[in-house]
């Protein structure tokens, strides 16, 4: 017994017996093994932990995991794991969901979940294709995407994952990539840290049916010039060089060159300013376009704010210190008892 | 001047009027009262959809109905003794329903040129010979109250708002009923509000001195005690009973109480109930939809909680698939559906018995589940205690059909103590020893499998919707595997039937001629008739079922006992094709799809039909 409590976990003991199903070369490799090597850095033990998905390639990803798990349905893993945080508000609750998962079908729950601010962690594959369908546009798709469901082109403008979730009041929202397992790691764990709903989104590539949609954002040859990695209290610099900065002009931010830029304009990132997390998650212009901005990578910004099941556990210590608690004989009899002899 | 007494063993009242005329809280106040004399009764709140439909129209007549006595009292009425009419439009929609000699009280106020026209009349009723039958007191009670509230130093509108109070107390005085309670209510109602305790509380006294003075009475009504069952009383509401046994059951299996819902009428009180008891430890949560609010009562019962949702037949709809991943799960739950008229929004305040083929098959493949039925307004929480017993001990998903009929009707109700209660024992994991492997799909005799909780250490495994493995519960696609999984769940959910109560006859003949076999909210209408028939010489028996899924194992060798099976419902015949596929007998539906429950009378006339054929 004190074997076990003495002995630090590691990335192995999280791992299941079940075979991994996952096209090879699949982005859902990279973040598992980066889960699993992130998991004894929670100081927690397997069984407090909750793995909850919906449905899609990833929502594969509890039966990996040598903790409580559950594979839930289409869209709902948001949904259930709130009655599970109400209902245990200890348990470490990770739900894994996909860009249809979450964005299509899941929607309604995504965003009600966000302004409910439960502390759970949110890994959010986008991948911008329906893959274990084979290969649909998914609401992440960008304009005029050719598939299998539109052979002209989609007709959907795509949702921006990260503004939809900033509009609906998320307390933390995160951006990394698979291909990028130790940034991912980083965000990973600062995102395990926050108190309220980690917002992770992850850019994942699916060689199968949507190969290359992140490659500008991972390639070697265009990673540099085409991302940006967001530092809290520095500024914002990119390119191969880290000769680009992101300066302000009125309230518009512009591309500049750091060394004639006016140190003032600059923008510097403050993880904590929602005002800033508003502009950084606009930053989403197709790179094709001219003067287009560089997409961010990192915690875009995080806030505390209190969440629904500690409230609802003040309620009930409150209306049990208030009422007393409950009785149930009381309950049953109510206040208005007459007798028949 | 003191008035003679006469005893009346039953008497049924209509109070009808605008549905902004607060009818329902007359009509309530009226049987709280009567209640606390230890009268028998039965109510029926029949309202419209719209919170203020068009005032003064046919379509926003607000009725309550109830029949209170001194003898049993099963239903609300056929007909009835007295109405009351506060406008035109509650007269023309009730007037058909009062008996030959009643008693009509009339709003006169509520008859003047607009109020004849919205309600369709060339002239006034009132005017014309049909009232002859009756016995009419009409009385100004806008002007009555507004000259009681002369005083009060209230607008008009305010005043008009307690017209309600100088009928009741008008009611009071007729039935020889004290005005405390009503008081008492008031006073609690009103009490941020003092000036509209004195306002009500003077216009109720009004009422009831105006009952003394006017001279409209020769003789005052006195219905006496009903000599129930010696014991505690008290009145309840349907919906109100089903959240008192969901948290005795809570509090019976010392399981918390995670209610995940919508709003959806008429279903949302069961909400509103749970949500007053958080010192219970009931977590009660108002989920962004009928999905989200099912899918939260997984994670909660995951998490080992007692987890509930309440809904409607729409709402039901929109859970089917998250219930089958319960099934699948095989994770204790249970899904009250308060059913209203369907299909699609239907009549949303009215009652149907329609969702029953729903509930038995309306989920996507083989997703059997058992399915308990509330016949009474109190009988909502016997079978809310029951469904949630079953769900803990069998580890499954479980039905409650109640409906808008008892869910907003009332009785009086002996109700139990905590002790009278039986625990509720869920199906834990039992201590494992350090070597054995955890497997979550093994199962006992009665094929239920033990429920591990997140937290308990050496038990991590995941479940899914995907097809399980037997035992083990990995995935699946192995055909022999699924089609012994879906043998497996079919069966444990048969064999709950092990574990419920042998049927009954309810009432009537143990065999006879004719039977009829219903469920749900037509209980006392169908007892009544039966009891009826039977006085009348007939040979009828009353066979009423609790549990609709699995059947009590003796009901095919009671069916047997009768030569005519009568299944009445309502809806268009649900029951019956359940029972004709089970049990291969020639059943005659007897159905009504008007959104109202039966009458007595409906039910007694089919019966007496078998035996004129016969």
């Amino acid at each position: 017994m004190s074997e076990t409590l003495t002995k630090p976990l590691t990335a192995k003991d999280f791992t299941t017996d079940q075979d991994i199903r996952w096209c090879p070369g699949c982005g859902d490799y990279s973040v598992l093994k980066q889960v699993q090597s992130i998991m004894p850095e929670l100081g927690r033990e397997k069984e407090d932990i909750v793995f909850i998905s919906g449905i899609g390639c990833s929502s594969r990803f509890p039966y990996y995991m040598n903790t409580y798990g559950m594979h839930s349905i289409h869209g709902r893993a948001t949904a259930v794991a709130s009655g599970l945080k109400i209902s245990r508000p200890e348990l470490s609750v990770w739900i894994i969901t996909g860009d249809g998962d979450a964005l299509s079908i899941g929607g309604n729950h995504l965003i009600h979940m966000i302004r409910r601010n439960f502390d759970v962690n949110v890994l959010l594959f986008n991948n911008e294709i329906y893959g274990l369908t084979k290969g649909q546009y998914s609401p992440t798709s960008p304009e005029g995407k050719v598939t299998k469901s539109t052979p002209i082109g989609s007709l959907d403008h795509p949702f921006n994952p990260l503004k939809l979730c900033l509009g609906a009041d998320s307390t933390f929202i995160a951006r990394t990539m698979d291909r990028d397992p130790k940034h991912q790691r980083e965000v990973l764990l600062k995102g395990s840290q926050h108190v309220g709903t980690s917002m992770i989104e992850i850019y994942q590539n699916c060689n199968v049916f949507n190969d290359g949609a992140f490659e500008v954002y991972t390639d070697k040859g265009s990673k540099l010039q085409e991302t940006l990695f967001l530092e809290s209290g520095k500024p914002l610099i990119f390119g191969a060089d880290r000769e680009k900065a992101i300066a302000l002009d009125g309230t518009i931010p512009r591309v500049v060159n750091l060394a004639e830029a006016n140190e003032a304009d600059l923008m510097i990132h403050d993880e904590r300013n929602r005002f800033q997390a508003q502009l950084l998650v606009s930053f989403f212009d197709d790179p094709k376009t001219e003067g287009h901005l560089p997409r961010p990578f990192g915690v875009f910004y995080a806030e505390d704010r209190y969440r629904y099941e500690e409230a609802m556990e003040e309620q009930i210590a409150g209306a049990t210190e208030r009422m007393g608690k409950g009785n149930l004989d009381l309950l049953l009899s109510g206040s208005n008892v007459w007798t028949a002899e | 001047m003191i008035k003679e007494v006469e005893e009346k063993q039953e008497v049924t009242i209509v109070f009808a009027g605008d549905s902004g005329d607060g009818i329902q809280l007359t009509g309530t106040q009226f049987t709280n009262t009567n209640a606390l004399y230890g009268n028998d009764i039965s109510t029926f709140p029949n309202y419209p959809a719209e919170i203020r439909a068009p005032q003064g129209t046919l379509a926003g007549v607000s009725g309550f109905q109830l029949k209170f006595g001194s003898i049993e009292v099963a239903t609300p009425g056929d007909d009835c003794d007295v109405l009351v009419a506060m406008n035109a439009a509650a007269f023309k929609v009730n007037i058909a329903r009062l008996k030959k000699h009643g008693t009509i009280i009339i709003n006169s106020d509520g008859f003047n040129a607009r109020d004849l026209k919205l309600a369709g009349y060339q002239h006034s009723p009132l005017e014309d010979k049909s009232l002859n039958d009756f016995r009419t007191i009409q009385i100004d009670v806008t002007k009555m109250t507004r000259t009681a509230l002369v005083d009060s130093g209230l607008g008009k509108k305010e005043m008009d708002r307690s017209r309600n109070m100088f009928v009741l107390g008008f009611l009071y005085y007729m039935y020889n009923r004290k005005l405390e309670g009503t008081i008492e209510f008031l006073k609690q109602k009103f009490a941020k509000k003092p000036a509209l305790i004195e306002a009500n509380v003077g216009v109720l006294k009004a009422g009831y001195h105006f009952g003394d003075t006017s001279e409209v009475f020769t003789s005052r009504y006195n219905v006496k005690a009903a000599s129930l069952p010696a014991g505690s009383y008290r009145n309840i509401m349907g919906n109100q009973a089903t959240a008192l046994g969901l948290i005795a059951a809570s509090q019976k299996s010392g399981l918390d109480l995670f209610y995940g819902s919508y709003p959806i009428t008429p279903a949302s009180d069961i909400l509103h109930e749970l949500a007053k008891h958080k010192n219970f430890g009931v977590r009660s949560f108002q989920a962004e939809d009928e999905i989200a609010a099912m899918c939260s009562v997984i994670g909660a019962s995951f998490g080992g909680k007692l987890g509930i949702t309440a809904s409607s037949g729409p709402g039901i709809a929109l859970k089917a698939e998250a219930i089958g991943l319960g099934i699948m799960l095989e994770l204790p739950m249970v899904i009250v559906n308060v059913q209203r008229g369907g299909p699609s929004t239907g009549l949303p305040t009215k009652t149907e018995q329609a969702d029953l083929l729903q509930a038995y098959y309306g989920r996507n493949g083989e997703a059997p589940m058992p399915i308990v039925s509330a016949s009474t307004p109190s009988d909502c929480f016997n079978a809310a205690f029951e469904a949630c017993r079953i769900a803990l001990e069998h580890m499954t998903p479980v039905f409650l059909l109640s409906d808008g009929y008892i869910a907003n009707g009332s009785e009086p109700w002996k109700f139990p103590t905590s002790a009278d209660l039986p625990n509720i024992t869920p199906k834990f994991v039992p201590e494992k020893k350090d070597d054995e492997t955890y497997l979550p799909y093994k199962r006992d005799k009665n094929l239920v499998r033990d429920w591990a909780l997140p937290g308990m250490k050496g038990y991590e495994h995941r479940v899914g919707g995907l097809e399980k493995e037997v035992d083990t519960g990995n995935v699946s696609y192995d055909p022999d595997n699924h089609e012994q999984m879906v043998k497996i769940r079919a069966e444990k959910i048969a064999k709950i039937a092990d574990s419920i109560p042998l049927q009954i006859v309810n009432n009537g003949a143990e065999k006879g001629d004719v039977l009829l076999l219903s469920w749900g909210s037509t209980y006392g209408v169908v007892k009544t008739a039966v009891k009826e028939c039977n006085l009348r010489g007939m040979t009828v028996g009353h066979i009423h079922l609790t549990y609709i899924s699995p059947f009590p194992k003796n009901l095919g060798d009671l069916l047997k006992n009768y030569t005519h099976i009568i299944v009445p419902e309502i809806n268009n015949g649900q029951l019956i094709k359940i029972i004709r596929d089970q049990f291969l007998v020639d059943a005659k539906g007897l159905n009504k799809i008007k959104g109202i429950p039966f009458s007595t009378k409906e039910i007694i006339e089919v019966i007496e039909q078998k035996f004129e054929v016969a």
